[in-house]
């Protein structure tokens, strides 16, 4: 046996973890670069070395202010949402083992919108804590609701993902509720952004909180890495490889909500990224979750960033929610994989 | 290693299926389960294992009850060859025998020599050797079924179960599989249908009706025109086969 045999597409990995590194920078880069007001990629370097305490170089304030404040913060945390979500999508499939599996399917992002809808229109609580808190306290309850119809996910993989048809549905009822009855047409205007999407309004206390939640999540998975893989033919089988199923799942399903409940409360209920990439990535790199992960995670946080470029550009002098993008993206990508995938007569 | 097993009980909602079950495996033997479809046989094994609690009763491997030993020790000793394993996920053979490495790897321990050794020793026993590269979807159930046993053999256990191992195998690899779950240096409980095979290569078999066991012992006194009458419903007649002198059953087509 030949070593490329004994560990499957190494060089595949490296190949692609290379790339993406190297995509990613170049679309943060980009995307620091372009927007209303285009500011050359020299300028944009010389005032993150600046904003970094690197170098103390003459450029205008206005400039050091858009590319440091507002469009750096916002690249990157386009990069770690995308990173997130794309390792939820990961982790849902291989434990619930369906190919559908997605925060965004279960109803965690319903559950999330009609939190933060119930804190814009409700007005419960004030401020921009609260909002993230309705979005937290909501993603746990569509988590929970999920769990509940489902037996705590153990009733096979199809129920699970009917569950999580079910939370949708309900919750985005209630949001749609709750803005028609209540709301006036500003806030009306302002649920919808959020509900596809915005990296509008992100700045430097997103990105930490975002990175802690997003490394330490990604650190516990990659340690999980092998028991996913257990996963492969069910719960019993598992559980029949030593895998303690009932503590692995927990830790996994909790892992993710928060995940999701960070993002979405930050960024709003984006879609297609924790479906498409994984699928994207597995292709690539293969099923085994020590290679898949932080391949989902490169690959997640470079479609994201590109995503929010194309997002600004598209139309002159305005942003398209981000949701919209990733679905006019994802959904062909994911039309070719089916396609692809399709049993073979 | 031992298995014994002291009135197990297990069911679900109101109706029972393995009501009261007590049996003993010697270490090294191979012990056969039968009995007609819904006797309990998968539901018994998985208790066995360890896969599902028993309602009462214990079992105990090598003298120790398995419900105090934590699932990665106990997996490390005992391996499961589920019946119909499937999965929509695009794996190898190789990656799916080397899955049985799983509980024998901590959480971030690199691939070993031992492991390494295991898996190709688990290919080549099967006869999957030169198929490990090929896609798991692309095989037929006879082979998945081997690349399973193959996955239990990379385990390393002391005991293996196996629920109907023979199903979807062709009569040649049903002779392979059942010679090697033999000769194996281990204790095994081998759930079966094909009651000459049992006889054949089971070195005691025992026999299950609605969840109870209503026979055991070795396939000369089990194997009995009477009991196949009673629990499998059949009309046979059994003689000692002149070739290999073990109870043949011949069944009339009535």
């Amino acid at each position: 046996m030949t070593p490329a045999e004994t560990d499957r597409a190494p060089l595949g990995l490296a190949l692609l973890l290379a790339a993406c590194a190297v995509a990613l920078i170049l679309a943060i880069a980009l995307a620091t670069a372009i927007g209303d007001y285009t500011i050359g990629l020299s300028t944009v370097a010389l005032a993150i070395t600046n904003g970094l305490g690197l170098t103390g170089a003459e450029i205008s304030p206005i400039e050091q202010s858009v590319v440091w404040n507002l469009r750096l913060s916002r690249a990157l945390v386009a990069a770690l949402a995308g990173a997130g979500l794309a390792i939820c999508g990961a982790i849902l499939q291989a434990l619930l083992r369906n190919a559908l599996a997605e925060p965004f399917v279960l109803g965690v992002s319903a559950g999330a919108s009609t939190g933060a809808v119930s804190v814009i229109v409700l007005g419960v609580g004030a401020g921009g804590l609260s909002l993230s808190l309705g979005a937290f306290a909501g993603a746990f309850s569509a988590f929970a609701l999920v769990a509940l119809l489902s037996n705590g996910a153990t009733s096979g993989p199809n129920h699970t993902i009917l569950a999580g048809v079910a939370a949708s549905q309900l919750f985005n009822a209630l949001t749609s509720y709750i803005v028609t009855t209540l709301g006036n047409a500003q806030q009306a205007r302002d649920v919808m952004f959020w509900l596809l999407g915005s990296f509008g309004g992100v700045r430097w206390p997103d990105f930490q909180l975002l990175l802690a939640v997003v490394v330490v999540s990604l650190a516990i998975c990659i340690y999980m890495a092998r028991s996913l893989d257990a996963f492969t033919f069910g719960d019993e089988d598992a559980a029949a490889l030593g895998i303690p199923v009932a503590r692995i799942r927990l830790i996994m399903f909790a892992v993710t909500a928060v995940l999701t409940a960070t993002i979405v409360s930050m960024v709003g209920a984006i879609g297609f990224v924790g479906l498409v990439v994984p699928h994207a990535a597995r292709y690539v790199v293969g099923p085994l979750h020590l290679r898949l992960l932080p391949a989902c995670a490169l690959v997640g946080a470079v479609f994201m960033v590109s995503a929010d470029i194309v997002s600004r550009v598209i139309v002159a002098q305005q942003t398209v929610p981000i949701g919209v993008v990733t679905a006019l993206v994802g959904v062909p990508f994911f039309a070719i994989i089916l396609y692809r995938a399709r049993p073979q007569p | 290693m031992s298995i014994v097993a002291e009135n197990l009980c297990w069911g679900v909602k109101h109706r029972t299926i393995v009501s009261d079950v007590s049996l003993a495996v010697a270490p090294g033997e191979t012990l056969g389960l039968i009995g007609p479809n819904g006797s309990g046989k998968s539901s018994l094994l998985k208790l066995l294992a360890g896969l599902r609690r028993p309602v009462s009763g214990r079992v105990m491997i090598h003298g120790q009850d398995i419900s105090q030993v934590p699932r990665r020790t106990l997996s490390q000793q005992v391996a499961f060859v589920q019946q119909n394993a499937a999965t929509d996920t695009n794996v190898s053979v190789l990656d799916v025998v080397r899955l049985g490495r799983t509980p024998h790897r901590s959480a971030l321990s690199g691939w070993s020599r031992d492991d390494q050794a295991a898996v190709m020793t688990a290919l080549e026993r099967v006869d999957m050797t030169g198929r490990r590269a090929q896609a798991w979807q692309t095989l037929s159930g006879g082979e998945r079924q081997r690349v399973h046993i193959a996955r239990a053999l990379a385990q390393s256990p002391k005991i293996l179960f196996l629920d109907e191992p023979t199903n979807h195998l062709d009569i040649h690899h049903q002779i392979e599989i059942l010679r090697l779950v033999r000769d194996l240096d281990l204790t095994s409980v081998v759930a079966l249908h094909d009651l000459n095979l049992a006889s054949m290569f089971c070195d005691r078999i025992v026999v299950l009706q609605e969840g109870r066991v209503v026979a055991c012992g070795t396939p000369e006194t089990v194997l009995t025109e009477p009991l196949l009458r009673e629990v499998f419903r059949v009309q046979a007649g059994i003689s000692a086969s002149p070739f290999h002198s073990r109870p043949h059953i011949h069944f009339m087509a009535g």
